[in-house]
């Protein structure tokens, strides 16, 4: 990038990942960013983004989009998959994410996430117990990805044995969210994207099938019965539906984890009393979410009215960025946003979203996290960071490091 | 003493009394003991518990989900005060700044919070209010009696108002297979509350859930049998029906009886207070040293033309209280207003009820998103041009936008389209209130303003 490339080049740089926040100060400035013709209107004020998100004129819908950019990704001709219901709007939306909470969670299901404790902290253990006597360890590998990866692969119902083989369609997808890559990509890497998506729904149509004849205690059974007020989904809503849960039940919180330990690591006050008190883990992990949200914007909204906002007129069908790693650290709503405090009394950020769309997973999201870094805190003797800042992954929409290396004294039992 | 020196010796070591232990009264505790109020703090109930919750009595309690002994508030913190409880305040002495209570005691206080709330209208014939069998829903006491007597369980439960309580103890019953019979003097459940256009939606979700609903009737008296137990009610329209348990759901009254003759601007109504919480006398003259907060208070709103609004919202009681303790102990300049957008839920029949504003207020609605037919949507109400208030039906998360539209006086009709706009939207219709001087089992949002138009007030000026 040239230093003279726009504000959102310099976000979306991968230069900058590491720290976008001295660029989310600046991007504040200006409340409703506009740097390109047919670009996006880019949005970062804690109160703006909230209010947008519960905005009923925006939508989530791609096929409300006019401005020019493509998004070609969730395209039911493209892929053969219909749109998940993270793309739609109500009352499709609704439906869809009626019947997948209906085997998730409350009023139906209220047990289900807090029923796998157990399950979550034997995980845990044996992830740790499996860094044997190693004097480092990478948190990423070793520990915060394959722990959500098997635990939404129980959830689902999903072999944890296949995890290599959808993670070859996995990654491809997960990239193709990153606006700096798809910027960049070529028709060839579109494509890959493409297939992938319905590479993973194939591959998990099989197991549908499988579930349907045999159903066990698993949501991909339970999708695939989905009994309930709301009628059923068909096939391709429920292959779509698991797509999403799939990927959105480990992309995110691998990046909670990991940002959450590098977190605890440059502030070991905090790391030592959360050894002292897992308790803590709740607020160290609600402000976690503010402080280094795993997703950093949502780049999948468009209006579907003319929207004034601070004195701009969004045009009707453009695109809208919400980019909620602003909005957590604006001064306006938080006192001393740059400061990890998770004894602040006031934590009501953005890391879920809000509205319709917030977080489907976010209960399991934050048990994990929960268990995840008091089980850290507690075992590892003397962590230290041994790389600051840690490699990072591509992805500015999911921003979380590649690798976190750890140097430790051994781990405790 | 001057001000600022004054509210440092009160704060150090002035003596507060707060009339009313339940949820303003203790949110208005803590927060006085949050900003750092070092004085004595007396707690004085008529009730024999420590503050309790009182949503779940119509909800979880009675689905036996909940037990009625378990709503405890949280605390948020100690508060370190003298508790009276059991024991009810009888009287005001507003010269000596003293509160009577029931056992004879007076408590002086420097600053006197009254959250003193509201009881439940009981069935206005004495004797047929006082069958075995016949209950109201506000106490805990009144959980427990009624629990008990629904685990019987009974043939039918007869509900006098469908107001949301009564909506609620209907869906209990149904939750339960429990026969219930549902009496409403307007044409529809929630009209008082919400209007005709959505009280016919409750209607069809009560029937198509079982309940024997009657509406446009009156209940013109209720019979017991020879051991005095209820055993069926009269309807206005000749008809009888035999049941067993009959829950009077027909609004509240609010607890000022013991402020009479006290001098305090209290009555039926509420008492009125400004925006800070600070009561008035009976002569317009604001006082300083009483506040009030919750569903006893009423107070003006500039959002709502300056109306007194009386709001008997869980959430309003929480933030009125907290205003209320603020301004006690704070200085002029300091002190805040409390302009709470009244905000109510009620859960019934599987559905979540949401609304913000006022909706009483409207005299129009718009469906901006949804449909009434799948009882999901968000009703925006219109008044004189402006948006006033939203209703949600399993769509409680849209409603932030809409209080905004309030807040900022949003015009009406709302011409821009929506997610989810059908063409049952696009145009508003009446919102179908029932003539307010008819009064049903009463709105939980009250607008409590005299208007000229009203002439129960004979005024005479006083002669110096």
């Amino acid at each position: 990038m040239t230093p003279q490339a726009s504000l959102l080049g310099r976000i979306t740089d991968y230069a900058n990942r590491a720290d976008p926040y001295p660029l989310y100060e600046e991007l504040r400035k200006t409340p409703v960013l506009h740097e390109e013709e047919g670009g996006p209107y880019v949005v970062s004020s804690y109160y703006d983004i909230l209010s947008l998100l519960h905005d009923p004129r925006i939508s989530s819908d791609a096929a409300n989009l006019t401005a020019a950019g493509d998004d070609e990704l969730s395209g039911p001709e493209a892929t053969g998959l219909p749109p998940s219901f993270i793309r739609l709007d109500p009352p499709e939306h609704d439906r869809l994410r009626r019947i997948a909470n209906s085997s998730f969670g409350p009023p139906h299901r209220p047990r289900r996430i807090d029923s796998m404790r157990e399950d979550l902290g034997r995980i845990v253990t044996e992830l740790i117990d499996g860094f044997g006597d190693a004097q480092q360890v990478d948190i990423v590998d070793q520990f915060a990805y394959p722990f959500p990866v098997t635990v939404i692969c129980r959830l689902l119902g999903v072999p944890r044995e296949d995890e290599p083989r959808f993670r070859t369609w996995v990654d491809p997808l997960v990239a193709s969210l990153d606006p700096d890559t798809r910027r960049t990509a070529d028709a060839d890497f579109q494509r890959i994207a493409r297939e992938s998506r319905m590479q993973l729904g194939m591959y998990l149509a099989g197991l549908v099938e499988q579930r349907t004849k045999e159903p066990r205690d698993d949501m991909l059974s339970d999708l695939a019965a989905s009994h309930g007020p709301d009628g059923s989904m068909s096939m391709m809503e429920v292959l779509s539906t698991a797509v999403l849960l799939l990927i959105a039940g480990h992309e995110t919180t691998v990046n909670l984890i990991t940002n959450g330990m590098l977190t605890l690591l440059r502030h070991p006050e905090i790391l030592r009393r959360l050894r002292e008190d897992a308790g803590l883990s709740v607020t160290i992990v609600e402000e976690l979410l503010r402080y280094e949200p795993p997703v950093q914007l949502v780049p999948q909204r468009t209006c579907i009215a003319d929207i004034e906002l601070h004195g701009v007129t969004i045009p009707k069908g453009s695109r809208i960025w919400l980019v909620l790693g602003a909005g957590n650290r604006d001064p306006e709503r938080f006192q001393d946003p740059d400061r990890f405090d998770p004894d602040r009394g006031d934590i009501q950020h953005l890391g879920f979203g809000s509205g319709i769309h917030s977080c489907f997973g976010a209960a399991l999201a934050r048990l994990e996290t929960q268990l995840a870094l008091a089980e850290l805190a507690r075992r590892l003797d003397n962590p230290r960071l041994l790389e600051d800042p840690p490699p990072y992954r591509q992805n500015a929409v999911l921003r979380g490091p590649r690798h976190l290396l750890v140097g430790i004294d051994g781990v405790r039992s | 003493m001057p001000a600022e020196e004054f509210h440092e010796w009160l704060r150090r070591e002035g003596r507060i009394v707060i009339v009313g232990a339940s949820l303003a009264g203790l949110r208005a505790a803590e927060t006085l003991r949050a900003e750092g109020f070092a004085g004595s703090l007396t707690m004085i109930g008529d009730e024999p518990y420590e503050p309790y919750d009182r949503p779940p009595l119509s909800k979880a309690v009675l689905l036996g989900k909940a037990s009625p002994d378990h709503t405890e508030l949280p605390r948020r913190r100690e508060i370190d005060a003298t508790w009276r409880l059991g024991v009810a305040a009888t009287g005001l002495d507003m010269a000596a700044k003293r509160v009577r209570v029931a056992d004879g005691d007076e408590v002086p206080y420097d600053r006197l919070l009254i959250a003193t709330g509201v009881r439940a209208r009981p069935w206005p014939k004495e004797d047929e209010a006082q069958l075995d069998g016949v209950f109201v829903l506000r106490t805990r006491d009144d959980a427990v009696r009624l629990q008990r007597r629904m685990k019987a369980p009974p043939r039918r439960v007869f509900v006098i108002g469908a107001g949301f309580t009564g909506s609620e103890i209907a869906s209990a019953c149904r939750d339960q297979g429990i026969e219930v019979t549902v009496a409403e003097r307007a044409d529809a459940p929630l009209v008082g509350a919400l209007g005709g256009v959505i009280g016919t939606v409750a209607a069809e979700l009560q029937r198509d859930n079982g309940v024997d609903l009657r509406t446009g009737v009156m209940v013109t008296g209720l019979e017991g049998d020879s051991t005095g137990r209820v055993r069926a009610a009269h309807l206005s329209d000749g008809s009888t029906v035999e049941t067993d348990v009959v829950v009077v759901s027909l609004g509240a009254t609010r607890n000022t009886d013991w402020l009479a003759g006290s001098g305090l601007g209290a009555g039926p109504r509420g008492i009125a207070c400004d925006a800070g919480c600070r009561a008035f006398d009976f002569r317009g003259i604001v006082t300083d040293d009483i506040y009030v907060a919750g569903d006893v208070a009423r107070s003006p709103h500039p959002l709502f033309g300056y109306q007194f609004l009386s709001l008997e919202h869980w959430g309003n009681a929480v933030a009125q209280a907290e205003v209320a303790a603020h301004n006690m102990i704070s200085a002029g300049a300091d002190r805040r207003p409390h302009l709470w957008v009244p905000a109510f839920w009620s859960s019934q029949f599987g559905v979540n009820i949401k609304s913000v504003g006022v909706p009483s207020l409207g005299d129009e609605i718009m469906i901006t998103q949804g449909s009434l037919a799948e009882r999901r949507f968000v009703g925006v109400y219109g008044y004189q041009g402006r948006v006033i208030a939203a209703v949600s039906f399993d769509n409680t998360r849209w409603l932030e936008f809409y209080q905004r539209m309030i807040e900022t006086g949003a015009p009406f009709p709302v011409d821009f389209p929506t997610v989810d706009r059908r063409p049952e939207g696009r145009k508003p219709v009446p919102a179908d209130f029932p003539d307010p001087s008819l009064p049903t089992h009463g709105p939980t949002v009250t607008l409590s303003g005299y208007s000229p138009a009203d002439r129960h007030l004979v005024f005479t000026p006083a002669r110096h």
